[in-house]
């Protein structure tokens, strides 16, 4: 399995900046992917798996941060974070929330 | 801005009775209400909301964590208030671990900078492994008062 590296840069849009729900749910969506992810603000880089780094990156509206993803699914793991942050993290029920956990 | 600024230290409970996140919830508004820093809002419909938001995105930030917090009208500066459950609750947290320190933030609409301001001022502790760890081992009221005012 070949190792990708895939790069974007996204805008923060939505009213609250990237505090603590919206950085709750980039860190759950990122987690999903065996690659590491970072996310720089230009000043700080943070590890896009912890929500304890990924608010002290003190992402407000307007913020534009650059995501970097290195591991065999780096392509999507960067597509689905920028598909999240262009929804401006649009509210989803988590899946734990509308069915049993097994 | 500082921490001692935000939280309340007569609104900190160092065990909890709740063994439910709705319940801390309850808990934390309640002691924040009967201390007057809630003005005329209803402690009743303020937890309610509070809730609402939570089954909507968690706050459980993971580590042990969970940061509830809202904006409303009738307040004019960010107020906080500290709970510790040594059991630890559900908070649907991320990492689905129990979280055994929990701050209640509640901020004034009319104000998003101020509340912005809070919102950092206490992640920037809680990244801190010490600081999370003390308060999660803390037993009474005065070691949180202490834990809060030598972080500042």
């Amino acid at each position: 399995m070949s190792e990708q590296v895939a790069e974007t840069e996204v805008e923060i849009q939505n009213e609250e900046g990237l505090h603590l729900r919206p950085a709750v749910q980039f860190v759950d969506v990122a987690n999903r992917y065996r690659s590491t992810i970072t996310v720089s603000n230009g000043t700080m880089t943070a590890d896009a798996k912890s929500v304890m780094e990924m608010t002290m990156l003190a992402a407000t509206c307007g913020s534009r941060l650059k995501i970097r993803a290195c591991g065999p699914d780096a392509a999507d793991a960067i597509a689905a974070l920028e598909e999240l942050v262009a929804k401006n993290f649009a509210l989803q029920p988590k899946p734990s929330q509308t069915q049993k956990e097994g | 801005m500082k921490l001692s600024d935000i939280v309340c230290f007569s609104a900190i409970i160092p065990e909890l009775e709740s063994k439910d996140r709705n319940g801390a919830v309850r808990e934390l508004v309640e002691i924040l209400y009967r201390e007057g820093r809630l003005g005329s809002l209803e402690p009743e419909k303020l937890t309610k909301a509070i809730i609402q938001r939570e089954n909507e995105a968690s706050t459980g930030m993971g580590k042990g964590v969970a940061l509830p917090h809202i904006k409303v009208d009738g307040i004019d500066e960010p107020v906080a208030a500290v709970g510790r459950s040594s059991k630890g609750i559900d908070f649907r947290s991320l990492d689905k671990q129990p979280v055994y320190t929990i701050l209640l933030l509640i901020s004034p609409k009319e104000n998003p900078d101020k509340h912005l301001q809070a919102m950092e001022i206490l992640f920037r502790h809680l990244n801190q492994d010490d600081f999370r760890r003390f308060l999660r081992q803390a037993q009474t009221v005065e070691e949180i008062v202490e834990i809060i005012r030598d972080a500042d």
